[in-house]
């Protein structure tokens, strides 16, 4: 059964090249583009892993990954965080919040499924 | 060169030889006759923009009505001998050097004026660089595109087949991406090139700085509403805020927050108040029955123009956001972003209800002391069950006016931390340009 993945990001375009190079490479892509609501759609579908984008429609990724830690049994989900923003002081931040994988926009897509496989230990 | 206080006295007499009404003058440049009327008898200090409208309707150089004819100069000359760094012997009489040399004497002033605009220049593109919510918005978006076009890209250029419908999709795709990136790329050439309009300014964008724009014109004084017009009138006016409903917005309020204070202390009645007790809010306040806040503002909405008599005013929201600025030469107000934490404006944030007061100083070039008195009050009408905000605010009032008995020790604060050089400050976030670089 393929790994099921949650991508949480709110630019079209984005979502549609990341599902297709995940499915592609057999992997199960749900999206969800609402930061308001997304902890509510990281319950319901139980992914395997998420990739989670900081700036999202009225909530930050941030504030996200920190309620995520602190649910019952999410602490150990994978997350990967994508940031237009890569100094240090931005991975530092992601790392103190709790994230397993910290990806600068933009990215190749060969990073993003190496990434991604790595974090679900394929 | 001793300064004169003779200036409003020069001013009535230049106006008299032109044959000019005092009505006519004080309407041109948007004070009130009664105001003016004040002035001409030296009664107010009149310095900055205010000195320099007038000085223009009068057709005569500011610095004749004010100090004389060399005394711009001589200052001038003065400060820039005054500046940061190691000095040369020798600098200690700018009027023999102006008497002997004037050529190169306003050659040295000129360049020294320069130098001070260019920092400015830099300090302010600086702020917008570190905080201005448009210009990172604007980034973002950027980076966002092209992130979707370098994903899309590398699905296209993989070698081996592609599905026909995918690869329709990924070409409609690249296509909308590269059209959002040249639309987005022009609309931040435009925005970055409305901030080098040849004014020195860089840039007038967002809501507040359009109606502290509008403000900054007439000297944070309203003449018409002195006068007892409506503020909706005063509003449909100002062509300067046609275009804008966020500006409009903000600047209903301001208007009809300064009807209200106005109403309540008015222009004729608060001067001889000040006359009798001085520069002093206290005793204002008791005088009128009004709150401290509402008599900050009055002072500060006193046509007094930027400069060694202005009166600065700032006022900030719960999260110490900056909501209103009325800047005052030598005592710098951030653009974008946080102000400086030793604030007494943050002081009294943190106790609501109790009047602060500090003798204060920025750091920097042309950094002047001043006496700042602060007071945070609700921001709305208590209620239960819901979250009590407050509304901070400070007078910046020049040590000349603020009379005896204010507090003897200095406190030493900045503006922002960003081009603050102060070391070793308890209260700093982030490093400073001045002794970091960029």
């Amino acid at each position: 059964m393929s790994k099921r993945v949650l991508l949480i990001e709110d630019e079209p375009n984005i979502i549609e090249a990341i599902r297709f190079v995940l499915s592609r490479a057999g992997y199960a892509v749900d999206t969800h583009s609402d930061g308001s609501s997304a902890l509510e759609a990281i319950r319901a579908k139980s992914p395997d892993m998420v990739i989670l984008d900081v700036m999202l429609p009225n909530r930050s990724g941030y504030d996200i990954l920190r309620d995520l830690r602190e649910s019952d049994g999410m602490a150990a989900l994978p997350v990967l965080m994508l940031t237009a923003r890569g100094q240090k002081k931005d991975r530092e931040m992601a790392e103190r919040y709790g994230a397993s994988r910290f990806m600068t926009k933009p990215f190749s897509n060969a990073e993003m499924v190496s990434t991604v496989t790595e974090l679900l230990g394929q | 060169m001793p300064r004169s206080g003779l200036t409003g006295s020069r001013i009535r007499e230049r106006r008299m030889h032109l044959g000019m009404q005092q009505a006519i003058l004080a309407r041109t440049v948007g004070i009130s006759a009664a105001y003016l009327n004040l002035i001409e008898h030296n009664r107010r200090r009149i310095a900055g923009k205010l000195l320099n409208d007038i000085a223009r309707v009068l057709s005569v150089e500011p610095n004749l009505l004010a100090e004389g004819a060399e005394s711009g100069l001589i200052d001038a000359l003065r400060d820039a001998a005054a500046g940061p760094g190691d000095r040369p012997d020798g600098l200690s009489r700018p009027e023999d050097f102006a008497g002997r040399f004037p050529g190169w004497a306003a050659l040295v002033a000129a360049q020294h004026r320069r130098i001070l605009a260019l920092e400015h220049t830099v300090e302010a593109l600086t702020d917008r660089l570190t905080h201005d919510p448009q210009l990172a918005a604007s980034m973002h978006e950027m980076l966002s595109v092209v992130t979707a076009i370098r994903a899309t890209a590398g699905i296209l250029a993989e070698p081996g087949e592609l599905d026909p419908d995918w690869q329709f999709r990924f070409h409609r795709n690249l296509y909308e991406d590269s059209r959002r990136l040249a639309e987005s790329s022009q609309a931040l050439v435009e925005y970055l090139d409305s901030a080098d309009d040849g004014s020195g300014e860089t840039g007038l964008t967002l809501p507040q700085e359009e109606l502290e724009g509008w403000l900054e014109r007439r000297g944070y004084h309203v003449a018409e509403l002195e006068d007892g017009a409506r503020p909706q009138d005063v509003l449909e006016g100002a062509q300067a805020l046609q275009g804008s409903p966020a500006a409009r917005s903000l600047a209903n309020d301001y208007l009809t927050q300064y009807s209200t204070d106005a109403l309540a202390m008015p222009l004729e009645t608060f001067s001889e108040a000040i006359d009798e007790l001085g520069h002093d809010p206290a005793a204002l306040a008791g005088r009128f029955g009004c709150d401290l806040a509402a008599v900050f503002r009055r002072l500060a909405s006193l046509p007094t123009a930027p400069g060694e008599a202005g009166i600065g005013l700032v006022e900030c929201d719960s999260s110490g956001t900056l909501t209103s600025r009325k800047p005052v030469e030598g005592f710098a107000l951030p653009r974008f972003g946080a102000a400086c934490p030793l604030w007494p404006l943050y002081q009294a944030l943190a106790r609501p209800m109790t009047p602060v007061r500090a003798r204060v100083e920025q750091a920097g070039r042309n950094a002047a002391t001043y006496l700042a008195y602060a007071i945070s009050q609700p921001a709305a009408r208590p209620g239960f069950d819901l979250p009590q905000v407050f509304r901070a605010t400070m007078l910046i009032l020049p040590e000349e006016l603020a009379g005896r008995g204010a507090e003897p020790k200095i406190l030493p604060i900045g503006s922002s931390c960003r081009i603050c050089p102060r070391s070793g400050c308890t209260a700093r976030r982030e490093p400073s340009i001045l002794t970091d670089g960029f």
